[in-house]
């Protein structure tokens, strides 16, 4: 009898181990499975890469992409400009100078900040941020790059501290310990030992924090004003990859060259997220082998 | 996410449905209404009424937009498709090849409304203006440009606010006011929704939108339309979109799989009559003849 119960758990466990890759190689075939037919067609990678003229639903459609990809870029580059040293500098603070109560406390307010709804944060960028851009810095719209920036870079910044944290814990008391035998101060210790030897998981946190940036579409959505548009200032509003795909997929005829072209922005964002969280990986694993 | 769960809902709705009523000897008749999200405030109040005059009859509607309905409509998963904007020829050719003749109802009228911020001092525009403003190539990018100054928004910028380009009220104001072959400027805040707009526009001092009378609220400015320079300018209001005055007031469509008959057809007939359309008029919406409601 045991001999079965444990047969089965090892079946349950191995088809829950393979899962995942199932699952992600079954995402990557069904995505290009329903682009491929565009991206043969009517796709020209020269139009879609330089053109901002995304028109899928004119009578003489173009697909150029360029304002979507610059408007994802944008906004993720924006909103890492001041989480990657907020959330680093709360990593820091968390693991080596908090103690006690303070400590468990911001580690517990820090991962219910991971837990606020997408939908929600959108929702802040409408109806808080928006009027309070507009106030502040006199612009005509508060929707645009700031905005959705702002937003994003707080969404990212829980999973980035936690991650950081936990590079920071990884390294060895011993190393403390030597260093500050050595006479360094404690401010030695953490800018010439700590950081250096979790440089790598530090990254690690910075790239996932990039993933999470890239692929968020709800709150980018609401906040970042949906307009083609090429920004040249934080007030601009722009339009992402992601959130084109959702307000646009809805009402789109399946299996039609605007469903294909939307898919195939699907591609592009698997294939870029997909390559932030392999170098993620792989420069985790370098952090382990040392 | 709202569009997903309006898809999904009815569904689950329909399925217990099926489940109780397997064992009555009168079985309920289900009515599949998708499509419009325009429509889908009316196409549910019309469900709910219908419900106290046919009791054997029950409506399942559900939204997700005119392309939506009228993929169900082609795929032949639905009885009645709601749509804010004709179906095209290829649409009809690919139903027929699936063996579905579409029907087309004209089952009511909806007037744009143009809005502007209630500071906008803007009383009226001319579809030429509104075409300069929103049409590729066009040149009115500033308030200043229509000669107003409009009170909180310092930049004189227009900001355009528009819908995203696979709403039935986007193509059909395209259509209309910018013309068969022309191209909304780049630019514009596409909305993913009527009300968006009306929010979007109460809020902002320098925007112009444009959105389904319906959705109006006391706290924006509707300028009236003309249609030719020094022509009568229209007010956008029920009345003028049934007369045919006010120039962007667009037919509500309900397409049928085929000539309607049974359940389906005493269904379109109960819309069209006084009563049903008695109830579109309550949801802000223009009846396609005029009629007398209490």
């Amino acid at each position: 009898m045991a001999w079965y119960v444990d047969r089965a758990a090892r079946v349950l466990v191995f088809v829950g181990g393979i899962s995942a890759i199932v699952f992600i190689i079954g995402i990557f075939v069904f995505i290009t499975k329903e682009g491929l037919d565009f991206v043969l067609g009517p796709l020209s990678l020269g139009e879609f890469f330089t053109s901002i003229a995304w028109r899928p639903t004119s009578n003489n459609p173009t697909y150029g992409a360029l304002a979507l990809i610059v408007g994802t870029a944008s906004v993720t580059g924006f909103a890492m400009l001041f989480s990657v040293p907020l959330s680093l500098g709360a990593a820091l603070f968390i693991a080596e100078f908090a103690t006690g109560r303070t400590r468990e406390t911001l580690k517990i307010l820090v991962e219910m900040l991971a837990a606020i709804p997408s939908v929600v944060w959108g929702f802040v960028g409408m109806s808080i941020m928006n009027p309070l851009i507009i106030q502040v810095f006199d612009v005509p719209l508060g929707l645009g790059v700031l905005n959705a920036g702002l937003i994003l870079g707080l969404m990212a910044a829980p999973i980035m501290t936690t991650i950081a944290e936990d590079a920071l814990k990884a390294v060895p008391d011993t190393y403390r310990e030597a260093a500050e035998a050595l006479g360094a101060t404690r401010w030695e210790v953490i800018v010439k030992v700590v950081i250096p030897a979790s440089r790598n998981g530090l990254l690690a946190a910075v790239l996932l924090g990039v993933g999470r940036g890239f692929g968020e579409t709800m709150a980018v959505l609401m906040a970042s004003g949906h307009a083609i548009n090429l920004p040249t200032s934080v007030f601009d509003s722009v339009r992402a990859l992601t959130a084109t795909i959702a307000s646009e997929l809805g009402d789109t005829v399946t299996g039609g060259a605007h469903w294909g072209s939307l898919f195939t922005l699907g591609i592009l964002l698997f294939v870029v997220t997909f390559l932030i969280n392999l170098t993620a990986d792989i420069v985790v694993r370098g952090i382990r082998k040392k | 996410m709202k569009q997903i769960a309006q898809r999904v809902v009815p569904f689950v709705a329909l399925g217990v449905l099926a489940c109780g009523g397997g064992g009555d000897r009168n079985q309920r008749a289900v009515i599949q209404n998708r499509g419009s999200d325009t429509l889908l405030n009316v196409a549910q109040a019309w469900a709910e009424a219908y419900a106290a005059v046919n009791a054997d009859v029950a409506v399942a509607v559900t939204g997700g937009g005119s392309g939506t309905g009228i993929s169900a409509m082609i795929n032949g998963t639905v009885d009645i498709a709601n749509a804010s904007r004709k179906m095209r020829e290829s649409e009809i050719e690919l139903a027929r090849e699936n063996g579905v003749e579409p029907i087309e109802f004209i089952v009511g009228y909806d007037a744009l409304a143009v809005y502007l911020h209630e500071d906008n001092p803007i009383e009226g525009l001319s579809v030429a203006q509104l075409k300069g403003i929103y049409g590729e190539g066009g040149t009115i990018t500033q308030w200043s440009d229509l000669g107003v100054s409009v009170p909180g928004c310092d930049s004189d910028e227009i900001v355009l606010v528009s819908r995203q380009n696979n709403s039935g009220t986007y193509v059909y104001f395209k259509e209309t006011v910018l013309g068969d072959d022309a191209e909304y400027k780049l630019g514009s805040r596409d909305m993913h929704g009527s009300k968006d707009v009306v929010d979007l526009v109460e809020n902002t001092p320098c925007a112009i939108g444009y959105s389904g009378l319906a959705y109006a609220t006391e706290h924006v400015g509707m300028p009236c339309v003309t249609v030719e320079e020094g022509g009568d300018c229209v007010e956008p209001t029920i009345a003028t979109a049934v007369d045919g005055s006010y120039p962007i007031a667009r037919p509500l469509m309900m397409y049928t799989a085929g000539q309607p008959q049974g359940a389906v057809k005493d269904y379109m007939d109960w819309i069209l009559s006084a009563e049903g359309q008695c109830v579109i008029l309550e949801r802000g919406y223009a009846p396609y003849t005029e009629m007398e409601c209490a």
